[in-house]
């Protein structure tokens, strides 16, 4: 049978998935589905079973339950054939250290029998701004250069699926920013990306995206897709005083929830009261009313449109 | 091959670059050697005696004559009351104090028997031994001599040769035993480290994601130590015959071929260690309680194996070091050719057989 059969337009699929590690259950029925070419973000808190689920597409470690299936092959049988085609950058810095940056490319190059002169096009733009270190070792790279060194490395290979896992943790946001920039143009050569992230920013820049919680997915759907779904209405506040303003909020029976979202609090409000826009500004001038009474000064109080964090809020306390 | 040489060459520089370890690894043996050498030296040489002869006659001063002419033994002082026995060994100033009897020579002469205690610091026992062996035998000597002289006509003389090392020399011994441990901890503590190291640091994940077969990885982890192995090998040969003047009596090809192939089970054991251990300290341990210990108490190093008790001797025969160590001092020591070694090397062979299928098929392929 030609190799090339097995390639399906389903780059990663996975059914069922479930992993314990003793008496903690990693993952629980994990399912789903990666398109070809497609940017899927895992998105979830620590813990949430994400680097389990990356492994065991990698075919790092096996599931206790369920099937999983990467470029058409299985992640249990095929494995040798899955480890030729993909490409892994761990959570954890994982490259040697001790090696110079162009020795560890040259290494991994090696290692999937091929050299940085076959595909150098393709990890050019990425190599480039590490290359004026090449003759650096690894472990006195700054954090931002690390990341773009194992990038490349995991890329080396011209990988049809590329797996990576929390890439932009603990990378300042200009290096988030640039990193996601490249992404986006590995997509145009046509490499599915799974990324997982805990950055809820991170989500709508992803094709599609699965919330991950407690070794279950919330949702699995396009960015819009999810925040389209999100039932309430959602206002955010802010005054003086944001500790007060938190616990007045909490108590006031119009709001079902309300967190802080960095310099503000987002609250939201049950749909059943706010079935047309003059039932919405009605509560939102009963809030403020509520607020000043209580004493907070500098108040604002607006509608706004929720976010992922926000959906990822309201799914998770289900 | 590409694939190999690339990841030969990757271990090297891991190696190369950790300079401190690196410098152990081949000052390991160099220091080994000069310290069994000199320093931790067991054999008698210039001992300090110290001597209680109340009767100050001619028998009891021929004797301390001979006992300070021989290269043994110094007398280093006189003490002239029994009291003072216990503070010559306290003062550290003897390790053996010879007392004649009173009227020591007079008994000698009239009664044809006289008695000479010899008290010994047995705080170190094989030490002990050694001086009253040594000291009974020139005592012997002068009763022959004067035996001799009264033309008594039974005699018996043992005449002790002492075979392979006239000499007694230490270093005929320890030779054998630093190259059986260095070989060992070497090739097993560090390959085993090696590998785990890379779980440690998370490399092993990428390396496992990649169509890389394990058996190369493996055996580029094994290439490096290999070599340091035959390195010190021949370092530690060289120092012998050149330094510490042990010259290698039998065939240097059954040496250097039973060497390789100790280094081969060292080597497959080092494998074993890293399938079992996660952690680099693990591997550690389990290389230091479980080859260091063994090879150091077990192998024939040290203390003879033959007068162990039985479950001792037991255990030490699934110590790889004590065959080798057996072999190496029959070819070095004895003289003796390949023949004189087969059983070791068949040993050696079945258990290098042995290591490489469990470690093969204990191998993750995975990270649990």
């Amino acid at each position: 049978m030609d190799k090339n059969q097995n390639i399906t337009d389903i780059a990663v699929s996975c059914s069922n998935v479930s992993k314990s590690y003793k008496d903690v259950r990693a993952l629980n029925k994990v399912s789903m589905e990666v398109p070809r070419g497609q940017i899927f973000g895992i998105i979830g808190p620590d813990g949430s079973g994400k680097t389990s689920l990356f492994r065991i597409l990698t075919t790092l470690i096996l599931a206790d339950e369920g099937a999983a299936a990467v470029d058409g092959f299985d992640v249990v049988a095929d494995y040798r054939e899955i480890r030729k085609r993909v490409g892994y950058m761990p959570g954890r810095f994982s490259l040697y250290q001790d090696l110079t940056v162009e020795e560890n490319l040259n290494f991994f190059a090696t290692v999937f029998n091929t050299s940085i002169k076959e595909n150098y096009d393709l990890v050019k733009d990425i190599y480039q701004q590490i290359e004026p270190f090449k003759n650096r070792r690894a472990g006195k790279l700054s954090g931002g250069m690390k990341q773009k060194l194992a990038l490349s490395c995991a890329l080396i290979h011209r990988p049809s699926v590329l797996f990576l896992d929390e890439p932009t943790t603990g990378v300042d946001p200009v290096s988030r920013k640039e990193f996601w920039g490249m992404l986006k143009k590995l997509q145009k050569e046509n490499i599915t990306i799974i990324v997982s992230t805990p950055y809820m920013d991170e989500a709508g820049l992803c094709d599609k995206i699965g919330l991950i919680q407690d070794g279950e997915f919330l949702t699995t759907d396009t960015p819009r897709g999810i925040i389209g779904k999100y039932p309430n209405k959602l206002i955010a506040v802010e005054s003086n005083d944001m500790h007060q303003l938190l616990i007045d909020l909490r108590a006031n029976e119009l709001s079902k929830d309300c967190f802080a979202f960095g310099d503000r609090h987002h609250v939201s409000i049950d749909h059943a009261l706010t079935t047309d826009s003059a039932a919405t500004k009605d509560i939102i001038r009963e809030i403020k009313s509520f607020l000043l009474n209580k004493g907070h000064k500098n108040l604002i109080v607006e509608e706004i449109e929720p976010g992922i964090e926000d959906c990822f809020m309201q799914l998770s306390q289900k | 091959m590409r694939q190999l040489l690339s990841f030969v060459r990757k271990e090297f520089y891991h190696i190369f670059r950790d300079k401190t370890t690196m410098l152990i690894l081949l000052g390991i043996p160099v220091i080994q050697m000069i310290l069994f050498g000199f320093a931790l030296s067991t054999e008698v040489k210039d001992t300090q005696i110290v001597v209680l002869a109340p009767s100050h006659d001619e028998a009891s001063e021929r004797i301390i004559e001979r006992l300070n002419g021989s290269a043994y033994f110094n007398v280093a002082g006189r003490i002239s009351s029994n009291r003072e026995i216990e503070d010559a060994f306290r003062s550290g100033k003897a390790k053996l104090v010879v007392v004649f009897e009173d009227r020591f020579g007079e008994r000698l002469r009239h009664d044809g028997k006289a008695h000479i205690q010899l008290i010994a610091d047995a705080t170190d026992p094989n030490a002990a031994t050694t001086f009253t062996f040594y000291a009974t035998n020139i005592i012997n000597n002068y009763q022959q001599d004067l035996m001799g002289a009264q033309q008594n006509p039974y005699i018996i003389t043992p005449e002790v040769k002492m075979l392979f090392n006239p000499q007694m020399i230490g270093a005929y011994n320890f030779v054998p035993g630093v190259l059986g441990m260095i070989i060992i901890l070497i090739c097993a503590m560090m390959t085993s480290i090696a590998i785990v190291k890379e779980k440690e640091k998370g490399t092993m994940e990428v390396l496992l994601v990649s169509p890389m077969k394990p058996i190369y990885s493996i055996l580029s982890k094994l290439t490096p130590y290999f070599v340091l192995s035959c390195v010190n090998f021949g370092s530690i040969i060289l120092l012998s015959v050149f330094m510490l003047k042990v010259p290698i009596t039998g065939s240097f090809s059954s040496l250097v071929f039973i060497s390789l192939l100790y280094i081969f089970v060292s080597l497959a054991l080092g494998m074993l260690i890293s399938t079992l251990a996660n952690t680099q300290l693990a591997a550690m341990l389990i290389s230091g309680m479980g080859l260091m210990m063994p090879v150091m108490l077990l192998s024939g190093m040290i203390f003879p194996v033959e007068n162990m008790p039985m479950w001792l001797q037991v255990i030490s025969h699934i110590v790889p070091a004590r065959w080798y160590i057996e072999a190496v001092k029959a070819i070095m020591i004895e003289g003796l050719g390949f023949m004189a070694v087969w059983k070791d090397v068949c040993i050696l062979a079945f258990m290098a057989f042995v290591l490489v299928i469990i470690s093969i098929k204990q191998y993750k392929v995975r990270l649990e």
